[in-house]
């Protein structure tokens, strides 16, 4: 149940796109979220669709474990789909009572899916094939340069990585205190809403308190080992950039090249060249 | 028969990249009335089977009959389950929730549907067998105890459901020996005085060796060896090739035995050790 959530799980692997320096995998994401929201037209969905295709092929992410993630969401999927479908004004299609099917609602229906689908996708897969603590130091080292703004871009970073850390630990005691409670009979799934809050109570109370123990006895073992923040700090993996990050760049330019020159136009025009010498 | 299990697989994250086979065609029989342990390395699959046996988890493949009833079939109401099998985890006393001892005993017998006089004397009654004192805590928070005693409050949860089967997993680890010795005790007591199959988990060789009648023994998923405990302790080899051992005085009698002093087979507890140790010294 709960552990169908695949949003900031990593997939262990060694491909090209694993071995990325983190800091262009972030970029790229943060360029890919940009991008979804830029293209109008069914060639612009392609080319993304093709991108996340080539990532997902080569990293060897199995298709089946991404789309998995996708089922928490698949209410506000269809949600989007259905008031999209029915809230846009144009030439209407099908009317029933007050409720109109208009030809641009369809096209925006499907279009938000998409997007809201691709938008989960691309950005699972960030952290799919990226180490959870690779993926902070790339956040901080992106950050670093707000640092002399008076950003405490260390502390973020650690705050992301105790986060990340400590997810698969709370799930982890959320599942055994459930099913302690669920032995006393302990019922989470019938009732109504009400009901339902209220037997949420006898998890939630042991997990607060686990929590406020596993963060006391953190910050004791940090200070043990003389953590003193970001301050002098060094690494043992260095981040440093090389060939194979480089290529990533370019494909990034030539990514944003296809997007922005609003992709059909290039696309259409191979798919034509392609055509006639067949 | 009481608990009937058969060709029983479990596997766990099916289909994800950490998928592991935790129990492996694992089948087994206990009688009503039987003190049973479980021993196994860390990671053997002990966990896992005792939450299968009241319902907590389903299995792959396989059948686990209670009275003749099978659980694992969907048609099976869990709360008629759950009635009959206690389940106590590792570390209960982290399960507290309410605020006074005496609500957080009750939330078991009220789940079940109880009247309040019944849930009254249940709890009076499983927070009396646990060892504390009722008069004095019952309105207290379970939160101002010692660590020792949220554990009794927590087992007292289960206990006053009073179920047929009662599931303990490690119910003594990291607490002080008195508080070890108190446990076992009251579990001995939960067990002779209705007649309660109890099923145990543990790391202590000593106290499966004392308490139980039957033992079964786990290797990363399978069910290695099935006996009393004179019959599992006597492949002392076997065992520590698991990476379990023997009850202490298991060990002295090997020594004296090896340094060819005739002291007789299956002395698993300090009581009899001593006992024999006294019957040959008087022969010198």
């Amino acid at each position: 149940m709960i552990r169908d959530i695949t949003l900031g799980q990593y997939y262990p692997g060694d491909s090209w796109f694993h071995r990325l320096d983190a800091r262009i995998k972030i970029i790229w994401t943060f360029i890919y979220i940009v991008s979804l929201f830029l293209i109008r037209d069914f060639w612009g969905y392609i080319t993304v669709l093709i991108t996340l295709g080539l990532i997902i092929g080569i990293s060897k992410v199995p298709l089946s474990f991404i789309l998995k993630g996708l089922k928490p969401i698949f209410f506000i999927i269809i949600f989007t789909f259905v008031i999209n479908m029915f809230m846009t004004k144009g030439t209407s299609l099908i009317e029933i009572g007050f409720l109109t099917i208009t030809k641009e609602g369809i096209r925006n229906a499907f279009f938000m899916g998409t997007r809201l689908v691709l938008l989960i996708i691309g950005s699972s897969l960030l952290t799919l094939i990226t180490k959870p603590i690779q993926l902070t130091d790339g956040i901080e080292k992106l950050l670093s340069p707000l640092q002399k703004f008076g950003l405490p871009s260390h502390e973020l970073a650690m705050m992301m990585t105790i986060a990340l850390r400590f997810i698969p630990t709370l799930m982890e005691e959320t599942d055994k205190i459930m099913k302690a409670q669920m032995a006393r009979g302990a019922d989470f799934e019938s009732g109504n809403i009400m009901r339902r809050a209220k037997s949420l109570i006898p998890l939630l109370v042991p997990l607060f308190i686990s929590a406020f123990r596993i963060a006391q006895d953190l910050a004791m073992a940090m200070e043990a080992r003389c953590y003193r923040g970001g301050s002098h700090r060094t690494r043992m993996h260095g981040m440093k950039m090389k060939k194979r990050d480089a290529a990533a760049i370019l494909l990034m330019i030539l990514y944003v090249t296809l997007i922005i020159t609003q992709a059909q136009g290039i696309l259409s025009f191979l798919m034509m060249s392609l055509i006639q010498s067949a | 028969m009481q608990i009937q299990v058969k060709n029983l697989n479990h596997i766990y994250s099916e289909g994800m990249p950490y998928e592991s086979v935790s129990l492996k065609d694992v089948s087994f029989e206990i009688e009503k009335g039987e003190f049973v342990g479980v021993i196994g390395h860390t990671g053997s699959g002990k966990s896992t089977l005792i939450q299968h046996l009241n319902g907590l988890l389903k299995p792959k493949s396989g059948s686990i009959l209670i009275d003749g009833i099978d659980i694992t079939s969907g048609e099976v109401k869990m709360s008629d389950i759950r009635r009959r099998i206690g389940l106590v985890f590792q570390y209960p006393e982290y399960q507290l929730f309410e605020e006074t001892i005496y609500k957080d005993v009750a939330f078991g017998p009220l789940n079940l549907g109880l009247t309040q006089e019944e849930t009254d004397r249940r709890v009076k009654t499983a927070i009396k067998l646990v060892g504390l004192d009722y008069e004095e805590i019952d309105r207290r928070s379970p939160f101002e105890l010692s660590g020792g005693q949220k554990r009794r409050v927590a087992i007292a949860g289960v206990i006053a459901m009073e179920p047929e089967i009662l599931i303990l997993d490690e119910p003594t680890a990291g607490l002080d020996p008195k508080s070890h010795a108190d446990i076992l005790q009251m579990i001995q007591i939960i067990h002779s005085a209705r007649n309660t199959t109890i099923i145990i988990v543990s790391h202590n060789m000593d106290d499966i060796a004392r308490l139980t009648n039957k033992i079964l023994v786990l290797d990363k998923g399978k069910l290695a060896m099935a006996g009393t405990p004179a019959e599992v302790f006597s492949q002392a080899d076997y065992l520590e090739s698991l990476g379990l051992g023997l009850p202490l005085s298991a060990y002295l009698m090997n020594e004296l035995r090896k340094r060819r002093i005739p002291v007789s087979e299956g002395i698993l507890n300090i009581d009899e050790a001593e006992e024999e140790l006294y019957s040959i010294l008087k022969t010198y």
